[in-house]
């Protein structure tokens, strides 16, 4: 079969998509830096956010090649604005407590965990190559989270109700994740994409059987929100690319 | 809340052939939890292959009061090391 032609403005879109999904949630991760319930958790979450930054750096330097504009991964990450950024809502939501973050990862690992499975056998194949590195990085996360899912939602009281929240949160934001846009078609029809809407019934498998483990229900369905892929952003990026910007914008030079 | 949680002593495989030796310990609800705070903790910079953790509680430990009669005794006993044979040049790495 012909692979279909497409721009390099469409392939570095679906890539600063994918990109933007893995720095965000990195970032977001970092702000429980200090913070977390143990010192073994701190560590833990802050793994994570650099596995999925450093995911986001990979996929942003490929969409800066491709793009090929004179823009390099730091530029994408650092001085593009609210409305240029392709990350899904879900990946911006604010941290809330232990509960609302170990669900938010939970829900998002899993996704990306079976994403990049099928990336894997993508025709970019550097992209292939990145996919591969990262399988096994969202595995553990996929993994990590499940664990504490099971753990908070059989756990005290407390931890329960918690995570019942948490899921209630989040979970408005997963119907986006599952839905292919203009740039996910054309880049299916490449070979180069994932198509989206495929990866539902696993997903929705392990969370039925994560969820029963935790003896929690799967939360109804929510009038999905959705808007992030289209740069229509919740409230919350803003404040998180302020913080995140802030240093490379104000010393534009500066060198670590 | 590190306070409800008990204590695992950690044993890490640098690599294949050597044995696990202790590392530290972390705080962790149960034992696959300790398995991955272990591995998160311990595990970053590439330094095994394999993990093993043990509650600490259930480590038994000689006693340091007890250290005379337990290891003084091996102090003049120096034909316990293979320390009298003539080797061969032919054998290496002895």
């Amino acid at each position: 079969m012909d692979h279909a032609v497409i721009s390099r403005e469409t392939h570095a879109a679906f890539l600063v998509g994918l990109g933007d999904d893995a720095l965000i949630l990195g970032q977001r991760l970092s702000e429980w830096c200090g913070h977390a319930p143990t010192v073994e958790v701190d560590l833990s979450l802050a793994n994570l956010g650099l596995d999925l930054i450093g995911q986001g750096t990979l996929l942003l330097s490929r969409a800066a090649e491709i793009e090929n504009a004179g823009r390099d991964a730091d530029a994408l990450a650092f001085f593009r604005d609210e409305l240029d950024f392709r990350n899904s809502l879900l990946v911006e939501q604010p941290n809330g407590d232990f509960a609302r973050t170990i669900t938010r990862q939970f829900l998002f690992s899993t996704f990306q965990n079976l994403f990049y499975g099928a990336l894997t056998a993508s025709a970019d194949t550097e992209l292939a190559a990145i996919a591969a590195k990262a399988v096994k990085e969202t595995d553990y996360h996929a993994g990590l989270a499940r664990e504490w899912v099971i753990r908070l939602g059989d756990g005290t009281e407390e931890s329960r109700r918690r995570t019942i929240d948490g899921l209630d949160w989040n979970w408005r934001f997963i119907g986006e994740l599952f839905t292919n846009d203009a740039v996910d078609e054309a880049m299916i029809n490449a070979q180069i994409g994932v198509d989206r809407t495929a990866l539902r019934a696993p997903f929705d498998t392990v969370m039925a059987e994560t969820l029963k483990e935790a003896t929690l229900d799967v939360p109804a369905q929510h009038r999905p929100v959705s808007g992030g892929r289209q740069g229509k952003h919740s409230e919350h990026l803003g404040h998180l690319l302020a913080v995140m910007q802030h240093i490379p914008r104000s010393f534009p030079d500066a060198r670590w | 809340m590190s306070t409800d949680w008990p204590l695992w002593e950690v044993f890490v495989r640098a690599r294949g052939g050597l044995s696990h030796k202790h590392v530290g310990s972390v705080h962790a609800p149960d034992a696959e939890l300790a398995l991955r705070h272990a591995r998160d903790t311990y595990t970053r910079r590439m330094e095994g292959v394999s993990i093993w953790t043990v509650r600490s509680t259930d480590i038994i430990a000689s006693d340091p009061a007890q250290a005379g009669p337990l290891f003084a005794p091996a102090e003049d006993k120096v034909y316990r090391h293979p320390t009298f044979y003539d080797l061969p040049d032919a054998v290496r790495h002895m």
